[in-house]
């Protein structure tokens, strides 16, 4: 029975079939343009943040059985001198951050004009950012080596001490000034596109009633870049929150933890001490600080979408 | 008015001094490092660092980075994880971005959000269960295949974003009259909207190259062995076995770093337009 209405209905079927895709083919298409990436997107990054957050309840040694720990993890980090280190230079960071949009408008203001030589000067400029931050981490351990970086040369050719940045309890600030290299040049290229969007005649008239140089820039051009602001910002703190790459290469933390941030203190929890658990709970203090900014622009963007 | 001329000549002037000043300072970490890769080892041993190169040994100290250690395995390696990670996204974000908008449904706003806010997380936590899905779960572990897969996943947050926002500049017009025309909706896609596209596609295939060749994280979680990790991390480990052989460290840094910069030289247009989304379209 089953079988001669499979072999009789065959035709009819795939009729009704393409009937049924073309009378759904609205709800249908979207659904299956959006499957393959949605799921990738659910199983690589959403489910993820929640096997996190779960698993910093736990103990887990990455083999063994996961035992359920309540908040010992997270009481354990109130305590936790090297999680204090950590988050103290992530907020340092995030504090210093403010200066690769000061520089970055800067220089977007000198090279603003639109002649070839600039457009040039720009690209060369903006190259920090291309290229790798393990690159740029080599390069300025390299310039800050106590030994032969071009830091210490300067200093001794200017007479004073040559100074050992990255083997003392400062390294933290040379591995920043190293990240202010890269974010810099972000900036720049945000603030230039901000700039060429900006309403030319205000600028003229302001010209023409005499404004110049810092109360033309002041008055007139910083209040209408509000879209760059908005997205530098943004992009500012992501980075500080971020950085790891350049305190794994250029100190890997130390000496003594001093130059540790919370992603290099989780990656040698979780894959170094194989302390998964207590890994997943500083990964989930990084995360909630991370929501608390982003949050905030993320509302404000979807705002705007929803107008 | 001759005097209104010559101070414009003279702050043209200072201007540009200002600006070559200001490109010798901010690239001088650079400069040194190319200046270092073509230098001999005698100068390093003498302690010249920061001089004029005694001798320029180019192609001797290129050749011993790349025949002496696996530099050029490991730039193959990268290539072999970026390409197939830029095509999986640029294939998945462009069917994505216009399902989201080109239709409308509910929920639409809430996935772009998840989009977006995925693409904002800190990589930290999402490391361990994406490690033991890979490992475990798919057997991927130290495979390209991890890594391709990832890097996919992650990107499609920011280039879904970026090719929806693109879809919906296109006029609303030209959709409505394929369809009135007859076409199917798939049809549609690949005959009406991919090309129209392309800019936004060449936009985000330059971003995501860049992103994705210049992973370090990830290429530390997910593979160890020389045959799979990427430049990235492999510079790191050289760095351990070239301790004092600055020049080769400098050569090997160099060979990391042309690609990317290749990429922004040539598509410039296309890198700056992507990373300067919503400065300058709206």
């Amino acid at each position: 029975m089953p079988g001669e209405a499979m072999a009789g209905g065959g035709a009819r079927r795939s009729g009704t079939a393409r009937h049924f895709w073309q009378r759904h083919e609205k709800v249908l298409v979207p659904a299956l343009l959006l499957a393959p990436g949605g799921l990738l997107f659910a199983l690589f990054v959403l489910y993820p943040i929640a096997a996190s957050v779960r698993l910093a309840f736990y103990e887990w040694n990455g083999v063994g059985p996961k035992t359920w720990v309540g908040l010992a993890n997270f009481q354990e980090l109130l305590a936790d001198h090297v999680f204090h280190t950590a988050l103290g230079n992530n907020l340092i960071w995030l504090a210093l951050i403010v200066i690769a949009p000061v520089l970055g408008l800067g220089v977007a203001l000198l090279l603003v004009r639109m002649t070839l030589a600039m457009r040039l000067a720009r690209s060369l400029f903006f190259l920090p950012f291309v290229i790798s931050q393990v690159v740029v981490g080599m390069i300025f351990a390299w310039f800050f080596n106590a030994d032969f970086g071009l830091l210490n040369r300067l200093l001794t050719a200017l007479g004073a001490a040559p100074v050992a940045l990255l083997e003392g309890e400062h390294a933290i600030f040379a591995v920043i000034l190293a990240g202010l290299w890269p974010q810099t040049a972000y900036c720049m290229m945000l603030y230039l596109a901000g700039l060429t969007a900006i309403d030319r005649g205000s600028v003229d008239a302001a010209r023409l009633d005499g404004a110049h140089g810092w109360r033309l820039v002041w008055h007139i051009v910083i209040p209408q870049l509000w879209p760059a602001h908005f997205i530098v910002a943004m992009v500012c703190v992501v980075s500080a929150l971020r950085s790891f790459d350049l305190v794994m290469i250029m100190t890997r933390g130390g000496p003594y933890d001093s130059s540790t941030v919370l992603a290099l203190y989780m990656y040698e929890q979780a894959f170094l001490s194989l302390r998964y658990g207590y890994a997943a709970a500083i990964a989930s203090v990084q995360f909630v600080l991370m929501a608390t900014c982003v949050s905030f622009f993320l509302w404000h963007m979807l705002r705007r979408e929803r107008q | 008015m001759h005097g209104t001329l010559s101070t414009g000549r003279t702050a043209r002037t200072a201007h540009r001094a200002a600006v070559v000043l200001v490109l010798i300072v901010w690239l001088l970490p650079l400069l040194g490092v190319a200046v270092t890769s073509v230098r001999a080892i005698d100068d390093l041993n003498r302690g010249n660092f920061w001089g004029w190169p005694s001798q320029t040994r180019l192609v001797e100290n290129y050749a011993a980075v790349l025949r002496g250690s696996d530099v050029g395995q490991l730039i193959l390696n990268s290539f072999l994880i970026t390409v197939p990670a830029v095509a999986g996204t640029l294939v998945l974000s462009t069917m994505a971005g216009f399902a989201l908008a080109a239709y409308r449904f509910r929920g639409s706003l809430v996935l772009l959000a998840l989009f977006i806010g995925g693409n904002l997380v800190p990589f930290q936590i999402l490391a361990i269960p994406v490690r033991s899905l890979m490992a475990d779960t798919l057997g991927l572990y130290d495979t390209r295949a991890a890594l391709i897969l990832f890097h996919i996943s992650f990107q499609l947050g920011f280039a879904t974003l970026f090719m929806r926002n693109f879809t919906r500049q296109l006029p609303a017009a030209l959709i409505d009259t394929a369809r009135v025309e007859g076409l199917g909706e798939l049809q549609i896609l690949l005959h009406v909207a991919v090309p129209l596209l392309r800019p936004a596609m060449a936009a985000v295939a330059v971003l995501v190259f860049t992103f994705v060749w210049n992973d370090f994280f990830w290429s530390l979680i997910l593979a160890h062995s020389n045959d799979v990790r990427p430049i990235t991390a492999g510079l790191q480990a050289l760095r351990g076995m070239w301790v004092t052989s600055w020049h080769l460290i400098s050569a090997a840094s160099l060979l990391a770093a042309i690609p990317p910069a290749l990429m922004f030289f040539l598509m410039q247009r296309h890198f700056i337009a992507g990373l300067t989304l919503g400065v300058s379209t709206d």
